[in-house]
């Protein structure tokens, strides 16, 4: 690795801390976000020169901080500064006063707050995974711009716009009390799932460019493990989200074309981390306090386990959606829930679950794709036809279309197969 | 004897490096163990999970199971591996070869007192 490429690794690591520090100093997330720039470059400089300080952390707020307070001098002469922070000139001796205070509970605070900014309530879910990855993974607007899928522009005037919000709302400052931090991390955990989710539902000929988003939802989801290593629920969204990337390289042909879960060459999930989930997922299961993030990744953990689709362990999974459906009841849950009963208790069963559905899912492509496969399991082609049509009539790609008449094509072939044992 | 080299560094930081900084890292480190295994010289090695993973059992009384490492400190336990030295200075040669291989973090070289090959295949 080469010094520039280490160095921009320690200021990506570095970040969440250092503007979450400068955030809670400056109370202004502009201010912050430019301090802790002006401090990368000048680590830029310096550390070639001066090999890396021990805490790249410690070092970028000072310098931050120095830095921002010389800003505001310079802008507002006036007014007196907050005392106990004169500039430090000798960085040395400083860094490691600071590091001591750094290691105090500000940190975790700090870094959940960055997060929860990011989350605001006021914020339209587009605009608040796009502040996170801006402020918080430190992406830059074009690299975020291309995992969106729209202009630059377009981008920025999203995220100054989402700042101007968070910048007239009223983020609170003081240490939160332990209903209030478990509000945020619930509502943290919810965004970083939406940016897994974006990489994660990309279709084939976008998933190198949006398969990113995955990986940093995953740092992000280990950040927040690591400020709270015994949430059940931290342990269960990053085990879920390990679990469903572990089969990145298996979801797609060269074509860009969808490859079903079952149809997936198994020797191409990561076993590193399926590894990392199942351990984390035993982890969480032992305190007893389940959530939806827990049942999520256990049900994902049970399809990593079974080393070919027959040994899939459909009862447990559909015990698991049961539970699923109790915590976060919805229409998606059942339709999903339908899939395992239909392995279960037959295609009969799984379709009588899914017909009071009808209504709530009646523009949901994945209704009709799921109803049309449970109707040619029964034979009833000439319905399962009609619900396939209607499938690829909502379709919101092209790769959905694909994979529906893929779908269509497997299950007529089965079909006959069938027709071909029994005859 | 044997040492145990034992291999911390900022994980966080070692989570930010890009599959291809990792990849490249790891290859440099087989090519030092590589060495290593052709004098017969090298024993176990052990890269581990982060230590979101860990569980730590402290042996109060009763028993307390802990989420989380041992110790939280700035850097942690990456991995380690067992290598057969003469002598300290041979150690931290080896050290120092993989230390090359991989920016920052630090190792902790530690003379092994009881050593059992164990039976896991992998």
């Amino acid at each position: 690795m080469t010094d520039t490429a280490w160095i921009d690794a320690a200021l990506t690591s570095a970040r969440p801390q250092a503007v979450g520090a400068l955030l809670r100093y400056f109370r202004d997330l502009d201010r912050a976000e430019e301090a802790y720039q002006n401090a990368c470059l000048r680590a830029l400089k310096s550390w070639p020169q001066n090999g890396p300080p021990r805490d790249p952390a410690a070092w970028l707020i000072m310098v931050g901080r120095n830095v921002g307070i010389d800003e505001v001098r310079r802008s507002r002469k006036q007014e007196a500064l907050p005392e106990d922070d004169q500039a430090i000139s000798d960085l040395d001796d400083a860094e490691d006063a600071l590091a001591e205070r750094l290691d105090g509970s500000h940190y975790r605070d700090d870094i959940l707050r960055l997060l929860f900014i990011c989350c605001h309530p006021d914020l339209p879910a587009t605009q608040q995974i796009a502040l996170a990855l801006r402020i918080v993974s430190g992406l830059s607007v074009k690299q975020i711009a291309r995992a969106f899928l729209v202009s630059e522009a377009a981008m920025e005037q999203r995220i100054t716009r989402a700042k101007a919000r968070v910048a007239d709302a009223n983020v609170p400052f003081e240490t939160p009390g332990a209903a209030e931090r478990s509000e945020r991390l619930a509502s943290v955990a919810a965004m970083i799932y939406l940016i897994f989710n974006e990489g994660y539902s990309a279709s084939g000929d976008t998933a190198e460019i949006r398969g990113p988003l995955c990986e940093e939802a995953i740092r992000l989801a280990r950040l927040l493990l690591r400020l709270f290593q015994s949430e059940a629920e931290i342990m269960g969204l990053t085990a879920l989200l390990l679990l469903q990337h572990a089969r990145a390289a298996a979801r797609f042909d060269s074509d860009g074309a969808v490859i079903l879960l079952e149809d997936q060459d198994r020797r191409l999930w990561n076993q590193k981390e399926i590894a990392e989930g199942l351990a984390l997922i035993d982890k969480a299961m032992r305190h007893r306090r389940s959530g939806p993030y827990q049942v999520q990744a256990a049900i994902s953990a049970l399809h990593a386990r079974a080393e070919k689709p027959e040994d899939t362990d459909w009862l447990q999974i559909d015990l698991l959606y049961g539970a699923l459906e109790i915590m976060q009841p919805s229409p998606v849950v059942t339709l999903n829930r339908a899939v395992a009963v239909s392995k279960v208790r037959g295609p009969e069963a799984a379709l009588e679950m899914i017909e009071p559905l009808a209504q709530r899912l009646q523009n949901y492509f994945h209704f009709y794709g799921v109803r049309g496969a449970f109707l040619m399991q029964l034979g009833r082609n000439e319905e399962a036809r009609t619900a396939f049509d209607r499938a690829i009539a909502l379709a919101n790609t092209t790769a959905e279309a694909a994979h529906i008449r893929m779908h269509l094509d497997r299950l007529i072939r089965d079909s006959q197969d069938h027709a071909a044992t029994t005859r | 004897m044997l040492y145990a080299i034992l291999c911390y560094h900022d994980e966080d930081m070692v989570g930010s490096w890009t599959k291809e900084q990792d990849a490249a890292v790891m290859q440099k480190l087989s090519v030092v163990q590589d060495k290593l295994a052709s004098q017969g010289r090298l024993g176990p090695v052990a890269r581990l999970l982060p230590t979101t993973a860990a569980t730590t059992l402290r042996k109060d009384d009763p028993p307390l199971v802990l989420d989380g490492p041992f110790a939280e400190t700035k850097e942690q336990l990456l991995g380690f591996y067992v290598v057969d030295c003469k002598n300290l200075d041979e150690a931290l040669d080896v050290a120092r070869d993989l230390g090359a291989a991989n920016p920052g973090g630090a190792y902790e070289i530690r003379p092994v007192g009881l050593f059992s090959p164990g039976s896991v295949k992998t």
